[in-house]
């Protein structure tokens, strides 16, 4: 870079404050748009309690979901259950299945793993949704309605697609813990004659227990805002199942499902945000869970 | 210290912010946000050049158009068509989905040309929006005729207004009550909003349907017939131009859902696909609209793509829902 003029501005100081400028410019752009989502999620939302009139205690504990009828009934419990419910279980069947795997790479067979098994799994995270849920609504949803009484489609069918669509997060982040683990820790172990079961159990997981954990957090939120594969096989009934395979809602799903077909600014659309507010307040929650689990594990 | 600064321009920036989107946010529900303007500026010069265009000058511009996912493979295919004859090279068309709620909103709000609803405007606009519809003019520019659809391991040939309305209201749950096999009903509707659940319940049923428990919801008309096909037992209902043999059609009222029952009005469960402007249309998106009901295209693509096209009907419908010879 040429600079003319004043011996002050040297090549490398000319280069500092560009770089710095620049990284100050994105920094801003960042922020801006956040803010800029937050507001506008937010804004709408909120005119369903402010313009709307309808009360927050009724969005969050009514059963009954109606907002073309008269009078307009706004509960959203049923699509808040379908949404905790569907994404519990997919944690809980994607975090044994993902921790393990971890373990495998990179404890029990780190040669394998490293060549093998990982590109594969970090495979999955590229696939995208709508693949997800035309399987499961292909394949997951079939079997499941010849192995059980009822359609087949319900959360059981959601919590299976998301656990599949968890596991590359919760493997990926299992698998670096793990590995960044101090080169000491089993050596030691293994000195005092354990054996590897042993040290994995003992030693190896309760210490990487807060980052297992934060990939678990980080996959349930996941699962949380996906949208497009839940909506394919969940069924989008307004109500609260009385079975794992009864058809039922989640947040996104009746979100994605009205959004289009309802009027910017009429009550129904505010209320789709409102549900939109929701989610992400739920993310705010996940994320605040994930800086608590790091901080413990700083320690 | 360096923490404290940084969350104190993060609060200035927040409560900026929050005043610029307040801005944005009154002229768009005002509808005159500055693209609107300068649409309906680039609409008068082209309405001006239009006595030009009679003349011999080409027309140009862009055209775009958004809304209704059932209008959407007609709108696309008819739009490439367009753009390929020699008189209208100068015109680009876009074809966007979204939905009818969607085409409608922002055709009133003049962020498109055309908006695509499988409803009448006065039907989406209610309330407090009302004024909306009034600015908007419409253009049914093909019809569509939904068919009432069953699992092919039911045995019901036709079914009743009244025996429809038990099933989608939840009061008759086992098809042995209307005639059928001893086997539990599974609803497979649209969401509540969708134009076609509308349509459906207007002309079909006379009535709201319920979403009871334990039935199911889908909009997408592909994963509509793969439910129905596949779940016992189950009923819904689809476009005509989606029915194939996986599923089983059933009669409304002992007639068949067929194209010329329902250009001599005997079948009462169509619709027609509206293309709203904003006002009346500039001289471009006239000749795109003249183009969509030239013989050319609802004699072909319309009918090839399995829509009914307009220009066949025998009978009328208003937005009330009234029909007329």
């Amino acid at each position: 870079m040429e600079v003319s003029g004043r011996s002050s501005f040297k090549p490398h100081i000319v280069e500092e404050w560009v770089g710095k400028v620049y990284t100050i410019l994105c920094v801003f752009v960042l922020v801006v748009t956040i803010a800029a989502m937050v507001y506008f999620v937010a804004s709408r939302g909120l005119s369903t309690f402010i313009t709307n009139g309808v009360s927050l205690a009724g969005l969050l504990s009514g059963l009954k979901w109606d907002p073309d009828g008269d009078p307009a009934l706004f509960g959203a419990l049923p699509f808040i259950f379908g949404s905790f419910a569907t994404s519990l279980l997919a944690a809980a069947i994607a975090a044994p299945l993902g921790c393990c795997a971890a373990v495998f790479m990179t404890q029990i067979l780190p040669g394998v793993g490293k060549k093998f098994m990982q590109p594969v799994i970090e495979l999955l995270a590229g696939i995208p949704s709508v693949v997800f849920g035309f399987v499961g609504l292909s394949i997951v949803v079939p079997v499941l309605r010849a192995v059980f009484p009822g359609q087949g489609i319900g959360i059981a069918a959601g919590a299976i697609v998301l656990s599949i669509m968890i596991l590359p997060t919760i493997t990926t982040i299992a698998a670096d813990a793990l590995a960044s683990l101090p080169f000491g820790l089993r050596e030691g172990s293994f000195a005092l004659g354990a054996t590897r079961w042993q040290t994995i159990w003992r030693i190896v997981i309760p210490t990487a227990l807060p980052s297992l954990l934060t990939g678990v957090v980080l996959g349930m939120s996941r699962a949380f805002g996906e949208a497009l594969a839940v909506q394919m096989v969940i069924g989008n009934a307004p109500h609260i199942p009385r079975s794992l395979f009864e058809s039922a809602s989640t947040l996104t799903s009746v979100i994605t499902l009205d959004m289009g077909n309802t009027i910017m600014g009429s009550a129904h659309n505010n209320a789709l945000w409102s549900l939109a507010l929701i989610l992400l307040l739920m993310t705010f929650v996940f994320v605040f869970v994930v800086r608590m689990l790091e901080r413990r594990s700083v320690r | 210290m360096k923490k404290t600064l940084l969350l104190i321009a993060a609060i200035v920036l927040a409560v900026g912010l929050a005043a610029c989107g307040s801005k944005t946010n009154n002229s768009g529900t005002t509808g005159g946000s500055t693209s609107t303007n300068t649409q309906n500026g680039g609409g008068d010069s082209t309405a001006g050049g239009g006595s030009a265009a009679d003349s011999g000058t080409k027309l140009s511009g862009s055209i775009l158009a958004a809304g209704s996912t059932a209008l959407q493979p007609l709108a696309e295919q008819v739009s490439k068509e367009f753009m390929a004859e020699p008189d209208y090279s100068g015109i680009t068309v876009q074809v966007q989905g979204g939905g009818s709620g969607t085409g409608l909103t922002q055709v009133a709000g003049g962020q498109v040309q055309i908006g695509n609803s499988d409803i009448f405007a006065e039907e989406k606009f209610k309330d407090a929006d009302a004024d909306q519809a009034k600015a908007l003019v419409d253009h049914t520019v093909a019809v569509v005729a939904m068919a009432t659809v069953v699992n092919k391991d039911v045995t019901v040939d036709n079914l009743t207004k009244q025996q429809l309305v038990d099933i989608f209201t939840g009061k008759v749950t086992n098809w042995k009550d209307v005639g059928g096999p001893d086997e539990k009903i599974t609803l497979v509707n649209r969401p509540s909003s969708s134009g076609t659940r509308a349509t459906y319940e207007k002309f079909a049923l006379g009535t709201k349907s319920e979403d009871i428990p334990g039935s199911i919801q889908e909009d997408a008309s592909g994963t509509v017939k793969k439910l129905v096909s596949e779940t016992k037992g189950a009923i819904g209902y689809l476009a005509l131009s989606y029915l194939d043999d996986s599923v089983k059609t059933v009669k409304y009222e002992g007639v068949d859902p067929t194209e010329d029952n329902v250009i001599t009005g005997k079948y009462p469960v169509w619709a027609y696909e509206h293309m709203y402007t904003k006002g009346e249309p500039a001289p471009e998106v006239k000749a795109f609209l003249d183009y969509m009901m030239s013989d050319k295209i609802q004699n072909g693509d319309v009918v090839q793509l399995g829509y009914i096209p307009v220009t066949k009907m025998q009978v009328k419908r208003d937005a009330a829902g009234s029909v007329s010879k």
